[in-house]
């Protein structure tokens, strides 16, 4: 199967474009639909596509821009496509799939993918309790106490530490990491350093979690467009080539209390298809940018992608592990945790630029890399990108 | 607060809710579903077996002494019915039966560990609604 995949799919569809908006915390000063017009716009500026090229789109489930008004505003004459990916934060990622597998099929050119967010939406659980992913949690679990996400999540570290000897010290560098490249990096929201003492400094939320363990409520918005190659030839950047997407979903998916395994996400089942079908090894990865709602989850993502045995996530990002000249830089623009939660379509930016070699925290030769998503209660999703 | 936090009830789930609020004169109990066909045990409540895909089931109370399989204590919660609760701990409990579940812990915390027993009651949590929560076994 794999090998029908890979001739069908590897190197079919590519990213051409990228945009985004500043990034901002609190409530922005223009629309949610205006945000993304803008980062929509900066992304098929950015791949020297004109607005009317684009034949398939894939918005956010938030609802906040859908297909009708990327048409009405854009003028789009001739949609073909268009789809939302409802795997909460694995969606970005996941519609890379989508929008690969749309283009394979030749059903279209050039996709357009937009996430965005005025910071006005109010709480991060009740956004949720209304999505049709968290009904059984709001059904079974809110009445018990467990309403965000950082308390649905907390049980899945606290099996680790206990299994692993895993402890919120080995999180801070997770956590101290994104800061630092957050600092360097002239579109991200955090600017105070973090020291691992800041870290465990700050107040719990939900035991092991801490406030620096979580990621930021954040405004803006951020676009792709990944195009056919054979529609591609002559744009504007340097094509950044789909070696491979995949998605995984965990047993039981509607809860992380019933799921049989905590220490495993989604991920761990695609992660190894998508190495197969995108011929490349772990070591020929240069650069990753991995979906980090909770420092623990970038942890066991590490683990879940085969760069470290399980239980072994704590050493891997200790002493600089992950860092900019690490054995695997990791989330280079300061990620969900320290530049701005943008749904990890901002970790698809990132890596594109740094395979670009336009990136503001370059990591020198970057040829080959991964980004991965993460939601709901374990939905996982991966692709690699590069010129391999 | 009880319409806010019980609001999402589904007909699917009927037997779990009416059997947390008990007969007339009598407390509440927890059911779970176990296939008549097959007996595995399943929770949450769902309309189909997944091992044998039969759609007929009982609901049955479990023996009711599990093993903590992992908590979190939650430090600040957006329920209003929780907020002034805070700290409490939240465990998820493996049963015998094969499912988990999750709840309060409404003694004092002590000593947290994987596998501690606990047992499982019906009480009223905070909006005054029936709740499966966790005493020490």
């Amino acid at each position: 199967m794999t090998a029908g995949l890979r001739a069908a799919l590897r190197g079919a569809a590519a990213v051409t474009g990228v945009g985004e908006t500043a990034y901002g915390r609190g409530p922005a000063d223009r629309s949610s639909l205006t945000l993304q017009l803008e980062a929509a716009l900066a992304a098929v500026r950015d791949a020297g596509l004109d607005p009317h090229d684009i034949d398939g789109v894939i918005p956010s489930t938030a609802g906040t821009c859908i297909a009708e008004d990327l048409v009405d505003n854009l003028g789009i004459t001739d949609l073909r496509f268009s789809a939302t990916v409802p795997m909460g934060g694995a969606s970005c990622v996941a519609a890379l799939q989508t929008a690969q597998a749309v283009i394979a099929a030749g059903i279209c050119r050039h996709v357009l993918l937009v996430v965005g967010r005025d910071g006005r939406a109010g709480n991060i659980g009740t956004r949720l309790r209304a999505t049709p992913q968290f009904r059984t949690v709001a059904e079974f679990e809110t009445p018990l106490g467990a309403f965000a996400p950082v308390e649905l999540y907390a049980p899945m570290a606290r099996r680790h530490m206990q299994t692993y000897g895993t402890t919120s010290a080995d999180l801070a560098h997770i956590a101290v990491t994104m800061r630092q490249h957050a600092l360097g990096h002239p579109n991200a929201v955090m600017k105070k350093p973090m020291t691992l003492a800041d870290h465990q400094a700050s107040r719990l939320i939900a035991d092991p979690f801490r406030l620096f363990d979580c990621s930021l409520e954040s405004h803006g918005a951020a676009a792709v467009v990944v195009s056919a190659r054979s529609a591609a030839a002559d744009l504007a950047k340097p094509l950044v080539p789909l070696l491979a997407c995949a998605e995984g979903h965990p047993d039981s998916p509607s809860s992380i209390t019933q799921r049989p395994d905590l220490l495993h996400l989604g991920i761990a089942k695609c992660a190894q298809r998508a190495f197969d079908l995108a011929g490349v090894t772990r070591a020929d990865i240069d650069v990753a940018e991995i979906y980090d709602c909770f420092t623990y989850i970038v942890l066991c993502q590490l683990e879940d992608l085969g760069f470290c045995a399980k239980g072994e996530g704590a050493a891997f990002v200790r002493d600089g592990g992950i860092g900019l000249g690490g054995r695997l830089p990791v989330n280079t623009h300061g990620g969900l945790l320290s530049q701005a939660h943008m749904v990890g379509m901002n970790h698809i930016v990132e890596l594109v630029r740094q395979l670009r070699g336009e990136a503001a925290n370059q990591v020198a030769g970057a040829r080959v890399g991964l980004v991965t998503g993460y939601g709901d209660m374990g939905d996982g999703s991966i692709a690699i990108l590069g010129n391999a | 607060m009880m319409s806010s936090l019980q609001a999402m009830q589904s007909l699917d789930a009927q037997p779990y809710w009416d059997g947390l609020q008990g007969e007339a004169g009598q407390g509440g109990r927890l059911l779970v579903q176990r296939c008549r066909a097959c007996g595995k045990h399943r929770h949450y409540p769902r309309p189909l077996c997944p091992a044998c895909h039969s759609f007929k089931v009982d609901w049955v109370p479990p023996a009711g002494i599990g093993q903590v399989h992992s908590w979190t204590v939650v430090h600040q919660s957006a329920l209003p019915a929780y907020a002034d609760r805070v700290p409490y701990t939240l465990l998820t409990v493996d049963l015998p039966e094969g499912v988990r579940l999750m709840g309060r812990l409404v003694d004092p915390p002590g000593e947290l560990a994987v596998g501690r027993p606990v047992r499982v009651a019906v009480e009223r949590g905070p909006d005054g609604a029936p709740q499966p929560v966790f005493h020490w076994a």
